[in-house]
């Protein structure tokens, strides 16, 4: 199979200035037999090169299904995109064909999923799924292909990669096979890596050492990032901004900093709060009450109303809007003033 | 590998020294294979006693089997009723039995897999309901009904192809019957391979394929097959050996003088070396058969191997 294409590397006029990933306003919803779900409800965020964006959310929140949506893996149906754009280097990505969009896929954006044991193929050796990456995109031999695979697992730092090409994944570490996910993301080079809770299957001392690889991979190659993770403390070391979403839509956005310090929505608040500290020791945690939304019944005006402390009656009817908190800053709460100023 | 493929070797000895004395033991012991030998007329005791001694009969059971078994490793099974030896019965059944399970295993690969594959991919529409009915209602008739019906209906309504086979038994005259013979077993191949592939349509490995950006049929065949006809391919494995020995009723509708019609006639006329004989030479089948799944298995996935 020799599928050596260029995908027009021609930038667009724009392109230069445009931000490397951007999403507008974008919408997922899955029908389903209870009705539609509404997965994702206008979802702005982007991401530029060599920036790590986290994108921070409960199950549920529609943080994986719209990093699916921009990695075109979503199963249409029972998915759909009624309205929205993903703007990849400066290119409408969802007006693109099935075959542009594969070709972008692996090679300009590669995606590291959560459970590398169930994501790689059991049956196939790890050389051969590195390797085939070369032979699909690069249109390498087979010989070829695999000394490449021992090149990457070496990159990702894997023992004695040139015995282990021809291993299984079954026979690695869950710490090791998260690696071969990387380097399976990384084998061509991508602009863009989406990392889907890529952590949260391991052991915290492995976490530790998987993420500092990433961060290290990514800078040596600028790449942007996508973090799509539950875990405040992952996001903390490695993010350089973060988006907080809830029932489908961002609530909050901000440089990492920010929202350690100062969150601007009672949400990324209670997140924070729930997170067990030290110096709390003994008294009970902390937990946001309530359950998040069904999504194809999700609460009027503020989706976030009926679990919040602050909630007022502008609250169950009218959506708020994601108002700019300083500079480089939103939250979407009608008290987000209020919120800061506590 | 190399080591589990002896112990699987070892495993069979126990298993077949068991079944083969089972066999030999309820046709021997429970029957009078001296009084079978003279049908409807009475033995003459002096030529009865003759017989039994030439035979062994009037030695212990296990000792008849160690000579049996003696026997068979020489070559020799015995004589069948007609005075022929079994080994020359063997000689002309088994070849037929052979062609008619090789028609049969390749209906069950092509056609079974490709409707498989077909409705795995289509769960819920239309053409998948129909062919998932139609397999339960092949699933639910006996072969004997199938097998008559087709016969009629393909050989004397419509004239197609010869309602009997000959007893060369060519190919291209095993066709039909070797459908009849299959149908069952496809019909399970078809849902085991719908069942198999819609699974894998949703493991995470096959959104990883997608997320590299590979072409889609690399992504339905190295990907989604590989992994999907795991068990099919040991489940049509196993069916080898059914087929093997378990065509009687096939082979008694179309008039094929394969194992099956011998082992008929054997049980018919209650000839204890064409029975005993046949069902060793099954049993050895099956236990091949069934190592060769397991050898198969273990190839196809890795996590069997090495485990």
């Amino acid at each position: 199979m020799t599928v050596i294409d260029d995908i027009s590397d021609v930038p667009t006029p724009d392109a230069k200035l445009a931000p490397l990933l951007e999403v507008r306003d974008l919408h997922v919803e899955f029908h389903t037999r209870d009705g539609v779900a509404k997965a994702v409800n206008g979802v702005n965020y982007s991401v530029n090169a060599g920036e790590t964006l986290a994108v921070l959310g409960e199950s549920g929140s529609g943080k994986s299904v719209s990093a699916q949506a921009v990695m075109g893996i979503l199963d249409m149906p029972p998915a759909r995109i009624p309205k929205g754009e993903i703007l990849f280097q400066g290119r409408d990505m969802l007006k693109m064909s099935g075959e542009e969009r594969r070709k972008i896929r692996g090679r300009k954006i590669a995606m590291i999923f959560q459970d590398a044991l169930s994501s790689l193929n059991p049956v196939l050796s790890v050389g051969y799924q590195l390797g085939e990456m070369y032979r699909v995109h690069q249109g390498l031999s087979r010989k070829d292909a695999k000394a490449k695979a021992i090149e990457l697992m070496d990159r990702v730092r894997i023992p004695a990669a040139r015995e282990r090409v021809g291993d299984y994944p079954h026979q690695f570490s869950g710490g090791m096979r998260q690696r071969i996910m990387i380097a399976m993301a990384l084998a061509l080079e991508p602009d863009l890596i989406i990392a889907d809770e890529p952590t949260t299957a391991l052991d915290v001392t492995v976490q530790a050492q998987v993420m500092e690889l990433l961060a290290e991979l990514q800078a040596e190659y600028n790449m942007g990032l996508i973090l799509i993770t539950h875990d405040l403390g992952v996001v903390a070391d490695v993010a350089d901004k973060i988006a907080v979403m809830y029932a489908g839509r961002i609530v909050e956005d901000a440089p990492v900093h920010d929202i350690y310090s100062k969150p601007a929505h009672p949400y990324t608040k209670g997140l924070l709060q729930s997170i067990p500290r030290l110096d709390q020791k003994g008294q009970e945690l902390y937990a946001i009450k309530g359950l998040p939304p069904n999504l194809t019944r999700i609460p009027s005006g503020c989706a976030f109303n009926p679990r919040c402390p602050m909630a007022q009656d502008i609250c169950r009817t009218d959506v708020p809007q994601l108002h700019p908190v300083g500079t480089a800053r939103g939250s979407a709460c009608h008290f987000w003033k209020e919120t800061l100023g506590e | 590998m190399g080591r589990y493929v002896i112990r699987r070797l070892l495993q069979m000895i126990p298993v077949f020294i068991g079944s083969t004395f089972l066999i030999f033991f309820m046709v021997y012991a429970l029957g009078d294979p001296v009084a079978a030998l003279f049908g409807d007329r009475a033995p003459d005791p002096a030529t009865a006693a003759q017989i039994r001694a030439e035979l062994h009969l009037n030695d212990p059971l296990w000792k008849q089997y160690l000579i049996y078994m003696k026997n068979i490793f020489t070559g020799d099974f015995g004589t069948a009723f007609n005075g022929e030896s079994v080994v020359s019965l063997m000689r002309s059944a088994f070849p037929v039995t052979i062609r008619l399970t090789i028609v049969a295993i390749l209906f069950e690969i092509i056609i079974g897999i490709s409707l498989g594959v077909l409705t795995g991919m289509r769960r819920g529409k239309p053409d998948d309901t129909g062919v998932l009915l139609l397999t339960l209602v092949v699933i639910s008739v006996p072969t004997f009904v199938t097998g008559y019906v087709l016969q009629y209906l393909f050989g004397v309504q419509w004239g197609w192809v010869s309602p009997s086979v000959s007893p060369e038994a060519p190919f291209n005259e095993l066709i039909l019957p070797g459908l009849v013979l299959a149908l069952v077993s496809l019909a399970y191949v078809t849902r085991l391979t719908r069942t198999s592939i819609a699974e894998n349509t949703r493991a995470d490995y096959l959104r990883t394929a997608v997320a590299k950006g590979l072409p889609r049929h690399r992504i339905i065949i190295r990907h989604l097959l590989r992994n999907s006809l795991i068990p099919v391919v040991t489940f049509i494995g196993t069916d080898v050996g059914f087929l093997m020995g378990g065509a009687i009723v096939t082979e008694r509708i179309f008039n094929i003088h394969g194992v099956g019609y011998q082992l008929y006639q054997g049980i018919l006329r209650n000839n204890a070396p064409t029975v005993v004989g046949f069902v060793t030479i099954l049993v050895l089948v099956f236990l091949l058969a069934n190592l060769l799944v397991d050898l198969l298995y273990a190839v196809l996935d890795p996590r069997i191997r090495y485990a």
